[in-house]
């Protein structure tokens, strides 16, 4: 991976003249010695696998701890429902991340993107896209190649661990992909891209890791809508005009201070936060006995 | 690093250090003995002990040695398939000295009779590192097919072995030599970008100061 900031794609872009998902694609070719075929069909395996580990939820399964399951399959009939709030996409968006969440705590096969406590994310963008959209599958590949771009970048010039940057750097980097990679679908240029990932992750800015017992489950699996629906939201203020105040790869550095900042006891180690809660002590008494 | 870091790897949850770091460990750890094991002790160190539990890390482990990866659905299954396969398992506590707090002490035993003892750290985003095998510091990734050599430590042994690969084409990715006592044994950690035939493994048996060739393959 040779792009450490988001101006090194968009001058990718420039000098090629290419989209920004064909600058991904072509760095990965060059990179890794391998045909521009095989590159795309990977990407397309993994778009392939995030669809079917949708598919493959199952409501009756229960994570280890007991904590975590049957949460998306409530979504869901809300969804179907009359009372819902908000619309169809947003409604489809919150359904599918709580279904990954809740398949990656109890051992489904997910896709990490960037990790498996962020697996919710950027599938539940997407995948609801294509139903509602109805986009061809080749478009959705080359959305996760925009994704990939700006994880790219982040995991570079930043962190994509919760141990080392909090819950910012996991469903802060998963929201600002999935925010690229939507806009790109909208028809947003390489410059809506790079802004809509900078607003997804300022929002995102801060955010802790304090998981209850060490585990991927509270309050990982719906911290996944909340970056989910946090990289729509980004992307249509993108989409009607709005820009990022502060420079896109600035804010991506701000993420990296921050994370540094953070004092190690919320990062990822359960010792402070909502981990100490006395709820998240009952819940954790009852994982040891 | 590639992009499929990044959107992946295709796993089976929850967390890519504590489950599909673990299962990589057992898995390469199972290629290293070269024939089904029957018998694995497991002792637990540091973060795998406290919350390997929630994460699977146990049935990751199981699942590993009996071949599967980290993307494998049958990983949750993976100790009623050992019951089926014969393959005795425990699992208990150590304290291992420097390493990293994600790490297993896994005691096997092999069908014919081989025993190891391999050190297995998972550094996180699935990445692993076997530290060590039988007491001896190995410290590589299981990314790549690699050689295992014990040999005595006396001069021109390095030699001998890089070219013979040189001879067969096989491009040496990482090297690292390391040895207990001047001398004594010392051992070639030999990371490669291509597969070792077995005619080559075979040869570098039969070198003399050679004691021992371990190879982890990357094939099926």
């Amino acid at each position: 991976m040779s792009f450490r900031t988001l101006k090194d794609i968009l001058a990718a872009v420039q000098i090629r003249q290419v989209p920004f998902w064909e600058a991904v694609l072509l760095d990965d070719v060059k990179e890794r010695g391998i045909a521009r075929e095989q590159s795309f069909e990977t990407m397309r395996g993994m778009y392939q696998a995030m669809r079917m580990a949708d598919a493959d939820y199952d409501a009756e399964l229960r994570s280890a701890s007991g904590m975590a399951g049957g949460e998306g399959a409530k979504l869901e009939k809300f969804r179907r429902g009359e009372n819902r709030l908000v619309g169809d996409y947003l409604s489809s968006v919150m359904e599918k991340a709580v279904k990954m969440g809740e398949s990656n705590a109890c051992m489904k096969r997910i896709v990490a993107a960037p990790t498996a406590g962020s697996c919710g994310v950027i599938p539940a963008v997407l995948l609801s896209y294509e139903e509602h959209r109805d986009v061809e599958e080749d478009r959705m590949v080359e959305a996760l190649f925009v994704a990939a771009g700006i994880g790219e970048v982040i995991a570079a010039s930043a962190s994509i661990s919760g141990a080392e940057g909090g819950c910012q750097a996991e469903i802060g980097s998963a929201s600002a992909m999935a925010a690229g990679a939507v806009t790109y679908l909208e028809g947003g240029d390489q410059e809506a891209i790079v802004h809509a990932a900078a607003l997804a992750l300022k929002n995102m800015l801060g955010l802790t890791c304090d998981p209850v017992g060490g585990l991927v489950e509270v309050p990982c699996i719906k911290r996944n809508v909340s970056g989910a629906v946090n990289a729509v939201i980004a992307s249509q203020m993108v989409m009607a005009g709005l820009r990022s105040a502060i420079a896109p790869d600035e804010v991506i550095d701000s993420m990296r201070r921050i994370g540094k900042l953070l004092p190690g006891c919320l990062k990822e180690t359960s010792q402070e936060g909502l981990a100490i809660t006395p709820s998240a002590q009952k819940i954790t008494q009852k994982l040891t006995e | 690093m590639n992009i499929f870091d990044i959107i992946g790897p295709v796993m089976v949850g929850p967390s890519s250090s504590h489950t599909a770091g673990a299962a990589k460990i057992g898995y390469v750890a199972g290629k290293l003995m070269a024939q089904p094991v029957i018998k694995a002790e497991i002792l637990l160190h540091g973060s795998f002990l406290a919350t390997g539990k929630g994460h699977g890390t146990n049935l990751a482990l199981v699942a590993g040695l009996l071949g599967m990866k980290p993307d494998d659905k049958r990983i949750p299954h993976s100790f009623e398939i050992a019951k089926e396969a014969h393959m005795e398992f425990s699992f208990g506590e150590t304290d291992l000295k420097d390493v990293h707090p994600n790490s297993v002490l896994l005691k096997l035993t092999g069908e014919d009779g081989r025993y190891m003892e391999i050190v297995g750290e998972s550094l996180g985003g699935s990445v692993i590192n076997i530290a060590s095998i039988d007491g001896h510091a190995a410290n590589f990734s299981g990314d790549y097919p690699t050689l295992i050599i014990q040999n005595e430590d006396l001069p021109g042994r390095v030699a001998e072995v890089t070219s013979e690969l040189a001879k067969r084409k096989i491009n040496i990715a990482t090297m690292k030599l390391s040895r207990s006592v001047r001398g004594e044994d010392a051992v070639m950690i030999i990371e490669c970008d291509h597969e070792v035939w077995e005619e080559a493994i075979g040869w570098l048996k039969q070198m003399e100061g050679v004691k021992r060739v371990t190879y982890y393959s990357q094939g099926e």
